[in-house]
């Protein structure tokens, strides 16, 4: 059997830009210490959202994915690069969050007008756009190990956004952080390694075609998805990610939980649905759904209980990421022709787009409100909304996302999990779904309740916040609602290029 | 051939790696790391895999052994009293490990006759781009946007560990490198030993296009050079807001890119290489490359700043 071969399409250079273009203005900001670290950066973050704009349109007017091949080596021997309706919609989400955390940034993060560079601006604009090279790599590539050094990239990138205040117990989160995600890197490696001795390719068509349900195949997809859900932070492998989410900057924490941990799951989806013999192993698919639930129901519990609000963010991001291994049993159990026809898979495929746009607005309006406000105790929150009204605003409506009400995205990405849930009749996943819901609106009123309360008399602002951070930040709000009057049904366009798959 | 010393060197192997996790002392576990590396590089030998033979040896057992002892000395004993995991948890840890061993084993030991490998494929195309050593041409051909980003995370490693500098310190020089008392022997060596290196770095990473070698395994004993230098206190370690600095540790991955994109004009897209010019442009890649490691292993042993800018 040969492995399937790639043909380039026309755009198919935009893809090495999508992927080069953050490398170079990460090497410029390095290489040149420019008065303003921030400049370059503003050129690139615009540039970035207009290739995968310029992709994403390819992909929609062709009606096909776009690919590459690198250096004209085919695969196996080589490196072939593919947008999808997928990977191309969770390019554009990460553009678009990457700009407007930019936007935000740009308050917290600007080089002192007395100083050449300065350290925490310096090396909070070369990560964020060495984290942006490494995301589009994860959604581009088709070859493990080239997915493998994408990874690499992520996790070099994240783990000094954490502790980019140089606090003591940042710099133990970041550690613990580095520590789960090289564990992480060690078993996805591992598997890759036992699959190209099985195989002779690590091309994921090639791949495919080849894989056979045998001992070394589950052993090495098993180790590769375990290595994934650490770095994904799935129960009960999330203890790094509360401490290291709500210790970073607010700005580095929004992409963090928008997007950074997604990047695992996304690669969990490939392996599952694209490389895995099917029908995949449905007991796995079972423990994945139960992990999740077990995600769900326990980190929601505990941020009810915690006392800081950035913390509260943190473990509602674990519990939302609960929401996507619920999508593996639903898609199998479902009688749609494939899986990313069914109700389940889209659900899910939903659930990551629009907690993405609600957890980063959440996390950047947490941070106005803490700049605001000095602290971030949510016993002391009253007199937010008289001073950052529109970031309580923000919060509010990205609220409505984690909470599954309507009009969301998260409403729309819910019910879509709940009703693949009773046509397959999985009243487990049905149940936590909507206790899910229930905690989370615990959560997000217990914060809104205090933010909305009149001021005490001691009350103080500690600093006003500009009118455009504010507006951006209720603009991805904005963005997760607009979600909400999304068809209840699957899409055609994330099918894109997945129809001719096997 | 007798197979006894390869079961030697297996049997030494798990001896090293069982004193490095069993050591008490961290100096004793570092030290027990290294001998594990320069171990495994003796059993790639045995495979014949002299190019990671030569890798481990100089990342593996050299310049991470180095970071290590290094950390070692700024961390002191090991204290004893600390919290240990509790029963079940290591129960369960061990239990973990063991199924998949096991299960590692079993793959291991019943392997698929013949086994499936792109090396024919690999080799079949060396010809046309001139070169020798097939890992060169799968590092710097087939498979170049891994290597090209690969150098990337070198350089955001980099980044990582000045980020740890105090933003007092921010542009100026890491700590000295220096021992606590000063040693004839050592201060000797480095003043005999660089030019030898240096040439045997250069040698490695001009060889690496046709035998085994390259930039990783040259570029680390350019590092190594370079440290020994620091360390016999001959110099120090230079301020990290250098222009000079900076500029040396971007050439390499703005070599490679500036030959990826001229891949666009001269050859048929992105990182192709034109059958007639590939070799010179994959050396002059690999040169690059090499000179920019050796400077990030260097700055990466040295530390984030530790003295205000002058």
């Amino acid at each position: 059997m040969t492995p399937a071969a790639y043909t380039a399409t026309e755009g198919g250079a935009l893809l090495v830009v999508a992927i080069v273009l953050p490398v170079i203005g990460m090497l410029a900001i390095f290489a040149l210490g420019l008065r303003r670290a921030e400049r370059i950066a503003y050129l690139v973050l615009p540039g970035g959202l207009l290739v995968a704009l310029a992709i994403a349109a390819d992909v929609a007017r062709s009606g096909a994915a776009v690919t590459y091949v690198l250096g004209g080596w085919q695969p196996p021997l080589g490196i072939a690069l593919r947008a999808d309706g997928l990977s191309v919609t969770l390019m554009v989400l990460t553009a678009v969050v990457l700009c407007a955390v930019g936007l935000v940034a740009r308050g917290s993060f600007s080089t002192p007008t007395d100083k050449a560079e300065a350290r925490s601006p310096m090396v909070f604009w070369t990560l964020i756009l060495g984290l942006w090279c490494a995301l589009n790599t994860v959604f581009l590539g088709q070859d493990l190990f080239n997915l493998f050094v994408a990874l690499e990239l992520l996790t070099f990138s994240a783990v000094p956004l954490v502790c980019l205040d140089g606090r003591r117990e940042t710099l133990q989160a970041a550690l613990r952080y580095l520590l789960f995600a090289l564990i992480g890197s060690v078993l996805y490696l591992m598997g890759a390694a036992l699959l190209y001795g099985a195989y002779g390719t690590l091309d994921l068509a090639g791949l495919r075609l080849l894989a056979r349900n045998d001992l070394a195949t589950s052993v090495a997809l098993g180790l590769m998805i375990a290595g994934l859900m650490a770095k994904a932070a799935l129960f009960p492998l999330h203890l790094w990610l509360p401490p290291a989410h709500a210790g970073a900057p607010a700005a580095a924490s929004a992409v963090l939980s928008a997007l950074v941990v997604k990047a695992p799951f996304f690669i969990i989806l490939r392996l599952w649905f694209d490389v895995a013999p099917q029908p995949a192993n449905a007991m796995a698919a079972q423990m994945l759904a139960w992990l999740g639930i077990a995600s769900i129901l326990f980190c929601s519990v505990m941020a009810l209980r915690q006392a800081r609000l950035k913390l509260m963010i943190a473990y509602s991001t674990v519990a939302q990421l609960g929401y996507l291994f619920l999508m593996f049993p639903l898609a199998m159990a479902s009688d749609a022709p494939t899986a990313w026809e069914s109700v389940g898979w889209t659900g899910g495929v939903l659930q990551l787009v629009s907690h993405a746009l609600a957890k980063a607005s959440m996390f950047l309006a947490a941070g106005l409100i803490a700049e605001a406000l000095g602290h971030d105790r949510i016993e002391n929150l009253d007199g937010a909304m008289s001073v950052v009204p529109i970031s309580v605003a923000a919060f509010g409506l990205a609220g409505l996302s984690l909470m599954g009400l309507p009009p969301s995205g998260g409403f729309v990405a819910k019910l879509m999990l709940l009703t693949a849930a009773t046509e397959t009749a999985n009243w487990w996943i049905a149940a936590a779904i909507l206790m899910g819901g229930i905690l989370a609106a615990s959560y997000v009123f217990r914060v809104l309740n205090r933010a909305m309360a009149a001021p005490s008399s001691n009350f103080a602002c500690k600093a006003s916040i500009p009118l455009y951070r504010e507006l951006t930040v209720l603009g991805l709000a904005i963005c997760a609602v607009v979600l909400g009057f999304v068809p209840l049904q699957p899409f055609a366009f994330l099918g894109i290029g997945r129809v001719g798959l096997p | 051939m007798s197979l006894l010393p390869d079961f030697a060197l297996v049997l030494f192997l798990l001896m090293a790696a069982v004193w490095t996790v069993a050591a008490r002392d961290r100096r004793d576990s570092v030290i027990g790391f290294i001998v594990v590396g320069l171990l495994l590089s003796l059993a790639w030998i045995r495979l014949n895999s002299v190019d990671v033979a030569l890798t481990e040896a100089a990342v593996g057992g050299g310049a991470t052994g180095l970071l290590l002892l290094r950390a070692c000395a700024r961390l002191g004993p090991i204290e004893t009293e600390g919290a240990h995991p509790q029963l079940p948890l290591r129960i369960l840890t061990g239990v973990l490990c063991a199924v998949v061993a096991a299960a590692l084993a079993t793959i291991v030991l019943f392997p698929i006759e013949p086994a499936p490998t792109l090396a024919p494929a690999a080799a079949a195309h060396m010809s046309e781009l001139g070169l020798g050593n097939p890992v060169t041409v799968v590092l710097l051909a087939y498979r170049a946007i891994d290597t090209l980003l690969e150098k990337v995370v070198l350089v955001l490693a980099l980044i990582g560990v000045w980020a740890l500098t105090p933003d007092l310190l921010w542009g100026g020089a890491p700590g000295s490198l220096r021992a606590q008392q000063s040693s004839g022997p050592l201060t000797f060596l480095a003043q005999v030993l660089p030019p030898v290196g240096i040439v045997i770095g250069v040698y490695l990473i001009w060889n690496g296009a046709d035998r085994p070698g390259g930039t990783f395994q040259g570029g680390t004993v350019l590092a190594a050079m370079w440290l020994l230098v620091m360390m016999a206190d001959l110099r120090e370690p230079p301020e990290i807001r250098l222009h000079k600095l900076r500029q040396l540790v971007v050439f390499g991955p703005v070599v490679f890119l500036v030959a990826g994109f001229a891949g666009f004009w001269i050859a048929n897209g992105f990182l192709s290489y034109p059958p007639d010019f590939a070799k010179p442009i994959i050396v002059l890649v690999e040169a690059a490359l090499a000179l920019s490691i050796a400077v990030i292993l260097g700055m990466l042993v040295a530390g984030p700043a530790a003295r205000a800018p002058r």
